[in-house]
């Protein structure tokens, strides 16, 4: 090690690494998916692991860099971020379910009332190889519905009394096949590392950009002693600690959004598996998609969780990109090449 | 040099465990997915005589129709091969599906209540049998999928873990009389 320069540190080159090993999950999620229906539900889970790492690469090259920052803030910041942002997300982990069941208005279906309904669920467990889920009906005209829990065994599907009027049975079926996969598939459980994983990148450059204000000498000192080529590296380090800084929590909302727009589409395509019948699913998301009645109960905070979108925005490129499921359009497309 | 002899065969040791309680547990599920059809199967046998009796107040003359479901449910319970019973359970659709029809001519029947509760109850018993007989064979692809694949398909071989037979409809007509069609 003697012959190296001394501005070329173990940290500096795991850094390197890092930033290199970032392209791989790009390129694993820029391969194309094919439409065999079960080449799609292996290719969605693979790019979901893709960018659940692109997530875990980012977060760590974010750490090292604030090391170079300011020397010792790894040890402190990493695990200190990691803890309150877990905090929040766990508590709605565990209580998803009641949570927004309340926030929705759902009453629990009964058997005398939804029979149709009820056995559907229970066929559909069964093909899925999973526990019953608690169901549930909101009292809405705009058809809609959603699943949640924190795992098989506390998982509840609801539904919007207009989706019960409006669509035909092999459609219900299909909406239900795709909630059902949500369930196998952790999908809550997903959703909530996501959200974590978003709170840390976020709280680690924001604590980045304090230290930047308030200690820029110290670092700037340290480095000196290296010479030119020193200089450089430490510009280059900072530039971009900086372009991380800023750039590292957009990128986080987006890559989030992309797991769950992912999902979607796994969900879709295990769903259009377990009914062995895709153009269910595929005429109720056209129908879903052609009714234009916002859903009531439905907010910002909970609109991911539908099959579909129940705020009812313009598509756009940047609402395609800042949103939780992909345009109907391709869902649509998916299923019928299936 | 001993030490990388004991490491590679405490690997080799390792993943011939977790091959073979691999193996178990989906032998396991095959059979737990062939319990899961007859459960369902046996619902539908404890719907029928109740679907007949609530026909019969009101279609007294259609006894050959009543005879006919009776007769095929009575064979189906009792079927002890695989065989006989896909054949019992085909009579028996067959034989259910006149009693529907017949029922269609008679309104007072089919505004009734109970026969469309226990109508619905049916349709959606046959559309749980269905599901069970696809999560078996789902199942059973799963294990002959490991079971074929090199290479635990030679610690499938020193075990003696056997092919398993999918659940096959020999007859067309079943298919479409098993997944009730609505629209």
């Amino acid at each position: 090690m003697n012959s190296l320069p001394e501005w070329i540190t173990a940290n500096r080159i795991i850094i390197t690494f890092l930033v290199l090993f970032l392209f791989i999950p790009v390129l694993v999620l820029l391969l194309p998916s094919s439409s065999n229906i079960y080449e799609q539900m292996s290719s969605n889970r693979r790019k979901s692991v893709a960018l659940c790492a692109f997530f875990i690469i980012l977060i760590f090259t974010l750490a090292l860099l604030f090391e170079e920052v300011a020397p010792g803030a790894r040890i402190v910041a990493l695990p200190l971020a990691l803890v309150f942002a877990t905090l929040g997300p766990l508590i709605g982990y565990y209580n998803s379910d009641k949570i927004i069941l309340r926030m929705s208005a759902a009453r629990p279906a009964t058997r005398e009332e939804h029979l149709f309904l009820k056995n559907t669920v229970e066929g559909l467990s069964i093909a899925a190889g999973i526990p019953q889920p608690k169901l549930y009906v909101i009292e809405d005209t705009a058809p809609n519905a959603f699943a949640t829990g924190r795992n098989p065994e506390h998982a509840v599907i609801a539904v919007t009394t207009g989706l019960l009027q409006k669509l035909n049975r092999r459609e219900i079926e299909g909406v239900l096949a795709h909630e059902m996969s949500h369930i196998k598939n952790y999908d809550t459980l997903l959703g909530s590392v996501a959200v974590v994983l978003v709170g840390v990148v976020a709280l680690l450059s924001d604590w980045m950009f304090r230290t930047f204000w308030y200690a820029p000498r110290r670092s700037r000192r340290r480095d000196r002693s290296g010479g030119r080529g020193g200089g450089q590296a430490q510009a280059i380090i900072l530039v971009l600690a900086i372009v991380m800084a800023i750039l590292a929590p957009i990128i986080a909302q987006l890559l989030r959004l992309a797991v769950s727009r992912r999902r979607e589409l796994l969900a879709d395509a295990h769903g259009a598996f377990l009914t062995r019948y895709p153009e269910g699913l595929a005429s109720a998301l056209a129908k879903l998609d052609a009714d234009t009645e916002p859903l009531e109960v439905a907010n910002k905070s909970t609109a991911h969780l539908y099959i579909i979108n129940p705020l009812r925005e313009h598509a756009s490129f940047l609402n395609n990109m800042f949103s939780t499921h992909p345009s109907t359009q391709e869902r649509i497309a998916a299923l019928r090449a299936m | 040099m001993g030490m990388i002899v004991l490491i590679v065969f405490v690997v080799f040791v390792f993943y011939v465990v977790l091959a073979y309680n691999r193996l178990v547990t989906l032998r396991n599920r095959i059979k737990n997915a062939w319990a899961q059809i007859d459960v369902q199967l046996k619902r539908r046998y404890d719907l029928i005589p109740n679907l007949v009796e609530t026909v019969k107040g009101y279609a007294k003359h259609e006894r050959d129709v009543f005879e006919k479901v009776t007769e095929a449910r009575a064979r189906a319970i009792g079927a002890s091969s695989v065989k006989d019973q896909g054949q019992a359970e085909n009579q028996l659709t067959g034989a259910l599906k006149t009693l529907f029809a017949v029922a269609e001519s008679y309104p007072e029947l089919k505004a009734n209540q109970n026969f469309m509760m226990l109508q619905e109850e049916l349709a959606g018993t046959e559309g749980k049998i269905a599901y069970a007989r696809q999560f078996y064979n789902d199942n059973v692809m799963q294990y002959n999928i490991l079971r074929e694949k090199f290479p635990t398909n030679i610690i499938a071989g020193i075990f003696n873990f056997g092919p398993q037979d999918m659940f096959e409809i020999t007859v067309p007509a079943e298919r479409e009389a098993v997944r009730v069609k609505f629209d």
